[in-house]
């Protein structure tokens, strides 16, 4: 019973594939894959529609007043609200603006955000597509979203639109850098850049209470929060909106966006947020697995879906509390620490993985990282003392 | 239908001569340096297609020497644009035609 | 290996080449590069290197395009000349072309079907790059470092 609700899913697919039971095989291969993106396509667009409520209350929280109420009851129907205003609104180009580019980056960048959805296991046999290389498809198609920003701000012929564009591409690039070295220790140490066979090496307990989740190791966490910190750029969130600053450059790349093309890039922004905590949750945090044995009755999507709300909590409480970093400290600390620290992750998981992986491994690879994250700080003089303030003016 | 090596390699071909086109009848330097990456890129589906089409050896020889290239030819593209840039800041313009003085 | 897949990427792939080639705005020409790039990563998921097609698409579009799509940002002073064509170019492209094909096509043995082979893992590539081909991997790490430095030193600005 518990079986078959966890593979409801699975089991509703089949049954609507056996309608088809005449076809040629590449119609219902064609069909099958229909049916995944459509699910997938329902899931998160349902979802994105509900976080971009939920994020507007929980920082209304955290700031002591109340959230969008009034649209249905708590302001849950706020999205639907939203939605008609933005289909209403009045598409404008401006004047000198490249017509066909202007059009085609916020679908790009809409489009690339989608795909990578795609290679992420949301539960037991639930995988949309199964690649042999799922993690590096991941990267890959997600590193089209830089020349789709560039196509946005290029494409306003827009002085601000360009200079955003410029920094959001300098800021997506130098930390793409540390986003893949983390990734690096978890494929090492499973052998597989398959995403089920990395969710699958997470599976057991060990002493039969702690969960084998890579979170758990010392060069896991480091590298999860680097993974973390890293997914906060790729997808423009504060404290790293820099391209989005509305104080600073009006709205970026996105200045010249109107309607339902600005809804556009703010649905890849979420979207770009589910596939990187999605991607999380699956390196680090288990997969779908459940945290102990006797909650495996909880199916596996569930326990998926909840690791995700987790990891977009935090995103949305770091965006209430802490303040935007200026460009140049956001680039020293992408190219002095978070880089040699990510490399150490991978030193790290090798040591664990030499020393046994038991206890011994876990306290030799903490003592690495300790080492170097003690000598990055006295490196990096944190304790920086500030010199007396020069104007300079034109002249 | 199922495609023969020759489609492959007629494709191959063509790709190779638009990144030819590509590199000799354009003046700006950029232009030049698509039409060689577009190059580096057919000769590379020529590896793959050849070593799919032919004897399977154990380590995958045909893959391995593609992905050397496209590493190479990302060095090459970083250095090539690299010198565009710092040749622009001294002549001001970007057409090949005008870079004609050993010594500025 | 389907044969509509085929002609249909085929033909993908040559019109954006083409695009490439011969469009006057050179930022169009270069996002159409880009889009060639795409159908030439296709190509080589037809062929079975999936892991190949994906390293083509991260590093060609994530970070070719980037560099040459940023360069031509850089280097903006003339866009309103018209560079000119040189029609010497095309007629050599054209023979290239010609010669390529008229060796292809007399070349009996290349009208072979492929063989059925085991699917290629990424497993099977890591073990080649490690064991046997990993001089050439140095080699190839201490290129891409000499080239970064290169690349560094050339833009950076000199002194006044």
């Amino acid at each position: 019973m518990i079986k078959s609700i966890d593979q409801v899913f699975v089991n509703a697919k089949h049954w609507l594939l056996s309608w088809l039971a005449g076809w040629p095989n590449w119609a219902t291969q064609v069909v099958s894959s229909l049916i995944n993106i459509l699910a997938l396509l329902a899931v998160f667009l349902t979802l994105f529609a509900l976080l971009s409520v939920l994020e507007r209350k929980i920082l209304a929280r955290i700031q002591n007043r109340y959230g969008p109420n009034r649209v249905g009851p708590f302001g849950l129907f706020q999205p639907i609200a939203d939605g008609i205003k933005m289909l209403i609104k009045e598409d404008i180009v401006p004047v000198r603006a490249d017509k066909i580019v202007h059009f085609l980056a916020p679908v790009l960048i809409a489009a690339v955000a989608i795909l990578t959805l795609g290679v992420i296991p949301y539960g037991r046999n639930m995988t949309p597509f199964t690649i042999d290389c799922g993690i590096l498809f991941f990267f890959a198609v997600g590193s089209a979203t830089e020349l789709a920003v560039f196509m946005a701000g290029w494409g306003s012929n827009n002085k601000f639109s360009m200079l955003g564009a410029m920094r959001a591409i300098a800021q997506m690039i130098s930390y793409e850098l540390p986003l893949i070295i983390t990734v690096l220790p978890v494929v090492m140490v499973v052998g597989s850049l398959t995403a089920d066979r990395i969710v699958a090496a997470q599976a057991d307990y060990t002493y039969g209470v702690v969960p084998r989740w890579f979170a758990f190791t010392p060069w896991g966490l480091a590298a999860f929060i680097l993974f973390f910190i890293s997914g906060l750029v790729e997808s423009n969130r504060t404290p790293f909106d820099v391209p989005e600053g509305e104080s600073e450059i009006v709205a970026g790349h996105m200045t010249e966006y109107s309607g339902f093309k600005y809804a556009t890039f703010f649905m890849a922004e979420y979207l770009g947020m589910f596939a990187i905590s999605g991607l999380a949750v699956t390196l680090f945090l288990g997969g779908w697995h459940a945290p102990a044995h006797a909650l495996e009755f909880i199916p596996s999507y569930v326990w998926f879906f909840a690791k995700l709300s987790a990891l977009l909590f935090v995103y949305v409480w770091v965006r209430g509390t802490l303040p935007r970093t200026r460009i140049d400290q956001m680039m020293n600390f992408a190219w002095k620490f978070m880089l040699p620290m990510a490399f150490t992750c991978i030193v790290a998981a090798a040591v664990w993985h030499y020393a046994g992986r038991g206890l011994r491994g876990w306290l030799w690879s903490l003592l690495v990282i300790a080492i170097v994250y003690s000598g990055l700080s006295i490196l990096l003089d944190t304790k920086r003392k500030f010199a007396p303030r020069v104007y300079r003016f034109a002249e | 239908m199922t495609p023969t090596l020759q489609v492959f390699l007629m494709v191959s071909a063509a790709l190779f001569s638009i990144g030819l086109l590509a590199a000799l009848s354009r003046r700006h330097a950029i232009f030049i340096l698509i039409g060689i990456e577009m190059m580096l890129a057919a000769a590379n589906l020529n590896f793959i297609a050849f070593w799919r089409f032919g004897a399977q050896h154990q380590p995958p020889i045909g893959v391995i020497i593609a992905l050397f290239s496209i590493a190479i030819a990302a060095a090459e593209a970083a250095v090539g644009l690299a010198m565009v840039i710092a040749v622009y800041r001294h002549y001001r313009t970007t057409n090949v035609d005008q870079f004609d003085r050993l010594h500025g | 290996m389907n044969g509509v897949a085929f002609i249909v990427i085929a033909i993908f792939t040559l019109a954006a080449a083409l695009a490439a080639a011969t469009l006057r705005k050179l930022m169009h020409a270069a996002l159409s590069f880009a889009v060639a790039l795409v159908g030439v990563a296709a190509f080589f998921f037809l062929l079975g290197a999936e892991f190949v097609g994906l390293a083509l698409v991260f590093i060609y579009i994530g970070a070719v395009a980037v560099l040459i799509v940023f360069t031509i940002l850089l280097t903006r002073r003339d866009t309103g000349k018209d560079h000119g064509f040189n029609w010497a170019g095309a007629i050599i492209a054209v023979a290239v072309f010609g010669g390529l094909t008229w060796a292809i096509l007399k070349t009996q043995s290349l009208v072979i079907v492929a063989p059925h082979t085991p699917a290629l893992t990424v497993k099977r590539i890591g073990v080649a790059l490690m064991t046997t081909y990993v001089w050439p991997l140095q080699c190839v790490g201490l290129l891409l470092t000499a080239a970064l430095i290169g690349a560094l030193i050339l833009v950076l600005e000199e002194k006044p």
